[in-house]
């Protein structure tokens, strides 16, 4: 049956005495509580799309003077030097992204398998030991992430970024500008890198991705589980038949997410590297510098006209991450997961 | 005894369906116990069906028989199954090997979505690592189809998803799935329980054609479906607070028309249940 509802008008009576077959008109009205929490739920809604909108409106009025000043230049001047007038963002674009590279690298494989784990091979009581140890990852502040990169891990990722040197150094984001093979190596070279800056934030990328590439695992449908176990399968098999292509959504999605993250990670950042303006790809090496590290290491220091040119740093880095999560909440939702299979 | 012949590499495939056998089966979920003590002989060339009202334990018994049960964390089970006389809970009889032997198809249809009708018919030989079947594989996937009844209407449209297809169809589909393994036995678990009464038809059709090449075990709600389909009828029931067995079993027509048990009586007369 199908109702047609006419909020519109009402239907006449015929005149004719005859009743026409007519769409009748039915009460819209919703209860008043309904309407309450409507209008209160869809207040919230909108309020958020507001900030966000005057986050991003706020950045680009105070980003024109400086694209009046520089120009394109902005984009393809690596140094920043306000005393001299010369700045861009090309070499702490590069940065942000080889830092986010780094950290994706390293934490994609490890949420992959962390997510796999938890949700198809370990037994209920280390699922849940895991999940809240995984969302404990999550709520260590990243200074903290920084002091543990700086002090610990720094020291010793020294070692396998030198070993990376020495024996893969004939690729270039392996290559370190430094004698590989010095009776006494040249350590500084390898410290304060976008190599180990991006460990740092890989680990805390890492719970994020995990927990989304968790969740769409665990909802791959039980049916097409049994029926790849029932044909004879593995469970290796059998996940990757049914619960990788089901969960790819969530996968890509994920790291994608995580990605938004890591380009905007800030404190770790700036506690481990050293700034340098470089154009390079050498993650290995010392000095490299993030939007993010850029405008918090530049922020006290700055007069009006540099301010506006940090803020203009901010207002590229905040597109980028907008559309980065925009793209991997698409995906996300496009995907089968979630969806029901009939 | 049925024999297809491939005519591509002319590899023989011999279907004479194996002989199962429940002896003393008890199951368990934690510490409720569903089962007590099942014995059944399921014979080769037979359809057997396992009717009782719902919760009686038919379905938990038939996941015993191709060890699907053993997924449920809090499973557990005593007694035997045996397939051709060797027991496939014994130690070192490996679990995948067993599944590939019995086949099951499910109330609800579960094709795989992402893969195309083809992929699908053939995924059962890919998970179950069966060697050398690639050069059969057109053959491969018309037998399986023509046999579950599917191949006139999908010979057309093999690249499009199985999703794509209606749920009798797919119903099909996975049956074809099932029969592509070359399975011994074919556990079906109210397989026409979300179809229509056409799309029933045809698989009930499917099921008295493959019964010659495969031994069929079949749970159902379908008084009607168990009369048509089975030669053998096991009659579950659960008691009150006691766990499931079996109360009567027999030739489905001894079954039907005279009963030994009141109570088979009045379940196969819709007196109850």
């Amino acid at each position: 049956m199908t109702i047609l509802i006419d909020l519109g008008q009402t239907p006449l009576p015929d005149p004719s005495g005859v009743d026409e077959d007519r769409p009748r008109a039915i009460d819209p009205a919703l209860p008043r509580v309904d309407r309450i929490f409507y209008a209160g739920a869809r207040a919230v809604g909108v309020l958020v799309l507001l900030i966000m909108g005057a986050i991003g409106v706020f950045l680009g009025v105070q980003s024109i003077p400086t694209f009046k000043r520089y120009g394109l230049s902005f984009f393809t001047q690596n140094q920043w030097l306000p005393e001299r007038d010369i700045l861009g963002i090309s070499a702490v674009l590069l940065g942000t992204f080889t830092v986010a590279v780094v950290a994706l690298a390293i934490a994609f494989p490890l949420a992959l398998s962390v997510a796999l784990y938890i949700s198809e091979y370990a037994v209920p009581r280390i699922k849940g030991l895991l999940v809240s140890m995984i969302d404990l990852m999550a709520a260590i502040p990243s200074i903290v992430w920084g002091l543990w990169g700086f002090f610990l891990l720094q020291p010793r990722a020294i070692n396998l970024a030198h070993w990376l040197n020495v024996n893969l150094g004939f690729l270039p984001f392996f290559h370190v500008d430094t004698d590989p093979n010095a009776p006494v190596w040249a350590q500084s070279r390898y410290a304060a890198s976008a190599f180990i800056a991006g460990i740092a934030v890989s680990m805390m990328v890492l719970p994020m991705a995990a927990a989304v590439m968790r969740q769409v695992f665990s909802q791959a449908p039980l049916g097409e589980r049994e029926a790849a176990l029932a044909l004879g399968s593995t469970k290796w098999g059998m996940i990757r038949t049914v619960v990788l292509p089901f969960g790819r959504g969530g996968i890509i999605g994920g790291t994608m997410l995580s990605m938004g993250r890591a380009l905007g990670e800030t404190i770790a950042v700036v506690l481990i590297i050293s700034p340098s303006f470089d154009i390079k790809f050498r993650p290995l090496e010392v000095g490299t510098s993030t939007v993010s590290a850029l405008i918090a290491g530049r922020f006290g220091e700055a007069t009006s006209a540099q301010l506006s040119a940090l803020l203009t740093a901010g207002f590229v880095l905040f597109i980028i991450t907008l559309i980065v999560n925009t793209l991997a909440a698409t995906i996300v939702s496009r995907s089968r997961s979630g969806a029901v299979t009939d | 005894m049925s024999v297809l012949l491939s005519p591509a590499t002319g590899r023989v495939t011999d279907f004479s369906g194996g002989v199962l056998s429940a002896q003393g089966v008890s199951a368990w979920f934690g510490s409720n116990k569903v089962l007590e003590r099942v014995s059944l002989d399921m014979p080769a060339k037979t359809v057997t069906a396992l009717i009782g009202p719902s919760g009686c334990g038919k379905s938990t018994f038939l996941r015993v028989l191709n060890r699907m049960h053993e997924l449920v964390p809090s499973a557990r089970l005593n007694g035997e199954v045996l397939l051709d006389g060797e027991d496939i809970y014994a130690t070192g009889h490996r679990i995948t090997a067993t599944r590939k032997r019995i086949g099951m198809v499910f109330q609800k249809p579960n094709p795989f979505p992402a893969m195309s009708i083809a992929d699908n018919v053939v995924s059962g030989l890919k998970l179950a690592g069966v060697k050398n079947w690639r050069s059969d594989r057109d053959w491969i996937i018309e037998t399986s189809l023509t046999r579950a009844g599917l191949w006139k209407e999908v010979k057309d449209r093999l690249k499009e998803p199985g999703s794509a297809l209606s749920g009798g169809q797919q119903q099909r589909l996975c049956i074809a799935r099932s029969l592509a393994v070359e399975p011994e036995v074919l556990l079906m678990d109210e397989p026409c329980s979300a179809l229509d009464p056409t799309s029933t038809r045809r698989v009930e059709e499917t099921i008295s054609e493959i019964r010659e090449q495969v031994t069929v075990v079949i749970v159902t709600h379908n008084m009607q479906q168990a009369a048509r389909v089975s030669q053998q009828c096991a009659f579950f029931l659960a008691e009150q607070g006691t766990p499931g067995g079996i109360v009567e079993v027999g030739d489905t027509e001894q079954i039907f028309q005279s009963p030994v048990d009141q109570r088979t009586a009045d379940y196969v007369n819709g007196r109850f249940g």
